[in-house]
């Protein structure tokens, strides 16, 4: 959809560190999360909005595309051959799809804790807990977690397998763009990526922007960025 | 890639069942129970879940395992992790060297975007998997079905963040052996798929073997 998004806005909002926010992204609609400061990490869960129990599949994703990251051209699959949403901006190259996302012992053990009580609202988070309350509001709970992306975060394996974490993958403004292929509840969490070398609790914020966007065409780069995604336009048409 | 052979003898085994190829089998390991994995053809994908015995909510998660070991492949010493940190069960012995768990269960749905959308009606790991939720009851439900283990199967990734289906490694008479730490329930899906160069297009049995917590 370009850079440029400034009259198609329907409403904007920061969404500071650490904190999580779910929305049911419309088709017709698309999503563009900015990072602000550089180096945020955005974890997200996708949902049909209708039928929760279509859910985003990473596998399903990965394997379709034959990749381990997103960027722009690829699209998030759900359990049933469907498009949720597809990538079509992308200013930083790679985004995270196999970490998943930490716990509240996890970010214990990294940064120690501090309380509400010590803190107010910059009390140390985690997104395991984020996640629960947010899907708690749609009357989802543990079972309906699944396998997150971590956008603006990047990860390699060597040929072993052997994971690390690429600092300085996202710098400030860089941005990605989600469009709703068909009617997709969206939770994200502003929490750092589990693999972030930082030694201090210090998730950073991000803008969130829906703006209304057209229907991918005929010619759309997503549905050409290969066969398998064609036939994905498909089967999710003769839903939506 | 690590190769360890087990000192587990076959004769001693409490219970050995041949799984064709298309079914799905369930089956509840007491903690410190030992299951082997047979690839008895080579190159045959086992499509496996766990679930905590006590609280299936608390079921293996694939991420959580990568994150806890901060590796893709599964190998020897590799601990089985469950959504909510507890170990479910370590892998304890393996002829082939490596297991992926980022390529989850075939569906028929996925096999319309992968392949065609003619390929609807072919038999597929998650209607196996399905089929045999819905037999066992306790609560199980599609929503329980996360992303499985793929035993034997050969899924890298490259550096370049490219998803790859190589060559099968694994050989007739191949294994993988996973204790269980606490009771767990496997369900496995012995894979039907008829378009993977990974098993030469050939789904073919495996057998499955448990031996108890005193067997040494």
């Amino acid at each position: 959809m370009g850079t440029d998004v400034t009259e198609h806005i329907l409403w904007e909002e920061i969404l500071p560190g650490g904190a999580t926010c779910s929305h049911i992204l419309k088709r017709g609609t698309a999503l563009r999360i900015t990072d602000l400061q550089g180096c945020a990490n955005v974890a997200a869960m996708l949902y049909n909005a209708h039928n929760p129990v279509e859910r985003y599949n990473m596998p399903d994703t990965l394997k379709a595309q034959h990749i381990a990251r997103l960027t722009k051209g690829f699209c998030l699959y759900s359990d049933m051959g469907r498009i949720l949403c597809s990538v079509t901006e992308d200013t930083c190259g790679w985004h995270d799809t196999v970490c998943g996302h930490a716990d509240a012992a996890l970010v214990r053990e990294r940064f120690g804790q501090r309380t509400y009580q010590e803190g107010r609202n910059s009390f140390y988070q985690n997104a395991r807990d984020g996640f629960l309350i947010e899907l708690a509001k749609y009357g989802l709970g543990p079972r309906d977690l699944v396998p997150n992306l971590n956008f603006f975060s990047r990860v390699t394996a060597n040929d072993e397998g052997a994971l690390e974490f690429r600092t300085g993958n996202s710098k400030a403004g860089d941005l990605v763009d989600l469009r709703a292929e068909m009617d997709t509840l969206v939770l994200l969490n502003t929490c750092q990526h589990p693999f972030d070398p930082a030694r201090q609790y210090d998730p950073k914020p991000v803008r969130l922007t829906v703006v209304s966007v057209p229907p991918a065409a005929a010619d759309d780069f997503c549905r050409l960025s290969r066969p398998e995604n064609g036939r994905g336009f498909v089967l999710t048409e003769r839903y939506v | 890639m690590k190769f360890v052979e087990s000192a587990l003898e076959t004769s001693r085994a409490g219970l050995s069942v041949d799984l064709p190829a298309g079914e799905a089998w369930i089956h509840e390991l007491k903690g410190g129970e030992t299951l082997r994995i047979v690839d008895l053809h080579g190159n045959q994908a086992v499509d496996t879940l766990l679930y905590n015995a006590r609280d299936y909510a608390d079921r293996y998660s694939a991420v959580d395992t990568i994150q806890r070991q901060r590796a893709l492949y599964l190998t020897v010493g590799t601990k089985l992790i469950s959504l909510q940190g507890t170990v479910l069960a370590e892998i304890t012995a393996d002829t082939c060297g490596r297991h992926d768990t980022l390529g989850g269960a075939c569906s028929q749905e996925s096999n319309m975007v992968r392949y065609a959308i003619e390929k609807r009606g072919m038999h597929a790991c998650r209607q196996s998997f399905l089929k045999a939720i819905t037999a066992f009851g306790h609560g199980l439900e599609k929503r329980d079905l996360a992303p499985n283990i793929n035993f034997f199967m050969n899924v890298p990734v490259t550096p370049e963040g490219k998803l790859t289906f190589e060559d099968g490694i694994s050989e007739p008479g191949k294994y993988v052996e996973f204790r269980a730490a606490t009771d767990i329930l496997v369900l496995v899906s012995n894979c039907p798929q008829l378009n993977n160069p990974c098993n030469a297009y050939n789904p073919t049995p495996v057998r499955m073997l448990v031996w108890g917590a005193d067997v040494q």
